[in-house]
């Protein structure tokens, strides 16, 4: 990887403009054609340095929801209570963490208001309050690599 | 270069059922972008669709924020970034968009949101994902973004899993 | 693991359904003479040697109106597979998950997940949602919708010969 492809990795990370020619900018920008600058993406996309380029969906605004929830469960009802939760098919990602809020799960549903309705049955299941955490805001997602 | 900032968005409700040309646009780009000079010519041609409507309808779903960004993504798990930690903040609720704003923008942070307070147990409102090679570069970022808050940070923890508990179906193993 | 005649008989017996009645392995064993007891120890040493995945119910899932079903592929760097195809199969609206080899270059993807949905905007959703919450972004993949269903059963494996070498699918 020379300073060009450097460049290359660290600008499409960001995000490229939504035109006819959207490599235009950026084949300005490191001085080359707009060909050698595809043929330096597709030798990064075959080594596995980055690896899809395109549209980033919200899985949000395509109208499912995502509702992060925790719990506080005593350690002797642990491995009772993981069962209740994890029966519901629509919890995702079930991860024990250190605090005293220790289990923590994604609801996954089709429709927003479903959301509730699992967290009200895992609630009366379990005995135990389920604090709900859902996304007010998002500012940003993505990690950058910057090279 | 600058950023392309994705404009903040709300937890609001999306509409349901998704418009037929926009369901085609997603379902055709799922696999990527053509890299080309001219990609959303080469994906209208293969939507029998317009150009101009395309890419009309891309930046309309930018706008509502079904699409983040057109980028690459670097596999950070691959290149060797296994360690993350679960940041939570307790920032001025004045404060907490700006603020957000700036650590969400930070390389190693994936995820940052608003989340509401569950006083008196729970008193951050702001969740940064961080992500290092190892828990010591994790902790080190973490204080980095004590640093950027100063004054406006009233407390924050770091929270790590220990433990995947969901349910495990098939396991693949290579045959 | 060495398979029996008894092994053999007991496969042929039951790869079509069990019996519907209300003590099926009972039945089975009869069938086969061996107790009920004796018939489910088999069975329970076969399923875990791998031989037999699961007992479960093969669902028309199109009579069900899950009309939808997608077909997603993968391309999954080969120190990432068993990761990625844990996190997968894992997922409860995922009914299938496994690997095959790339055909390149004209086909990279070397990992294929079922997703079943009631209509092509659901399965979107979930498949977007799986992207998020397993942080699965950075791995390229398409997705195929099915337009028609010619025939949907489980496999059959006919005419177990004696003396065949039995492939160990291992699902554990």
């Amino acid at each position: 990887m020379d300073d060009i492809d450097r460049r290359l990795v660290n600008s499409l990370q960001d995000g490229l403009p939504v035109t006819r020619r959207p490599f235009d900018g950026l084949a300005d920008a490191v001085g080359l054609g707009v060909p050698e600058v595809l043929d330096r993406i597709q030798c990064l996309l075959d080594a596995g340095v980055l690896s899809r380029f395109g549209p980033m969906f919200n899985a949000e605004q395509l109208g499912g929801a995502l509702s992060l929830c925790a719990m506080e469960i005593p350690e002797a009802r642990f491995e009772q209570v993981a069962g209740q939760v994890n029966a519901h098919p629509e919890v995702a990602h079930n991860y024990a963490r250190e605090h005293r809020l220790n289990m923590w799960f994604v609801v996954a549903t089709e429709e927003a208001t479903q959301a509730a309705d699992v967290i009200a049955a895992i609630e009366q299941e379990t005995g135990c309050k389920v604090y709900d955490m859902p996304k007010q805001e998002e500012f940003y997602i993505g990690l950058k690599l910057t090279v | 270069m600058t950023r392309n900032q994705d404009a903040c968005r709300k937890g609001s409700p999306a509409p349901s059922g998704l418009d037929p040309v926009d369901r085609q646009i997603i379902l055709a780009t799922q696999a990527g972008l053509p890299l080309t000079e001219q990609p959303y010519d080469v994906l209208a041609a293969e939507l029998g669709l317009d150009v101009d409507k395309v890419i009309a309808r891309i930046r309309a779903m930018q706008e509502r924020g079904v699409i983040r960004r057109i980028a690459a993504v670097p596999n950070h798990y691959a290149l060797g970034y296994r360690a993350n930690g679960m940041s939570v903040w307790n920032v001025p609720d004045e404060q907490v968009r700006a603020i957000g704003r700036q650590v969400g923008a930070l390389d190693y942070v994936s995820h940052c949101y608003l989340r509401p307070r569950h006083l008196p147990l729970w008193p951050y409102n702001l969740f940064a994902m961080v992500h290092g090679k190892t828990r010591a570069e994790v902790m080190a970022e973490v204080e980095e973004i004590a640093a950027l808050l100063g004054g406006h940070c009233r407390g924050y923890e770091v929270l790590y899993s220990t433990r995947i508990l969901k349910k495990t179906g098939l396991r693949i193993k290579v045959d | 693991m060495v398979l029996t005649d008894t092994d053999r008989e007991l496969i042929a017996a039951i790869q079509q359904g069990l019996p519907m009645v209300s003590r099926p392995y009972a039945a089975v064993g009869t069938q086969l003479g061996l107790s009920e007891a004796e018939l489910i120890v088999r069975l329970t040493e076969l399923q875990n040697a791998g031989l037999i995945k699961r007992m479960g119910v093969v669902v028309r899932h199109r009579a069900l109106g899950y009309r939808a079903n997608a077909m997603v592929v993968w391309d999954v760097p080969d120190n990432e597979l068993e990761r990625v195809g844990r996190l997968l199969a894992a997922e409860t609206c995922v009914t299938l998950c496994y690997q095959r080899p790339r055909r390149l270059p004209g086909w990279p993807y070397n990992l294929f997940c079922m997703i079943h949905g009631r209509e092509r905007d659901i399965v979107l959703r979930r498949l977007a949602q799986i992207i998020e919450i397993n942080d699965l972004q950075a791995i390229a993949h398409s997705v195929l919708f099915s337009s028609r269903s010619f025939k949907q059963r489980g496999a059959h494996y006919a005419a177990i010969t004696p003396g065949l070498p039995v492939r160990r699918l291992s699902y554990g």
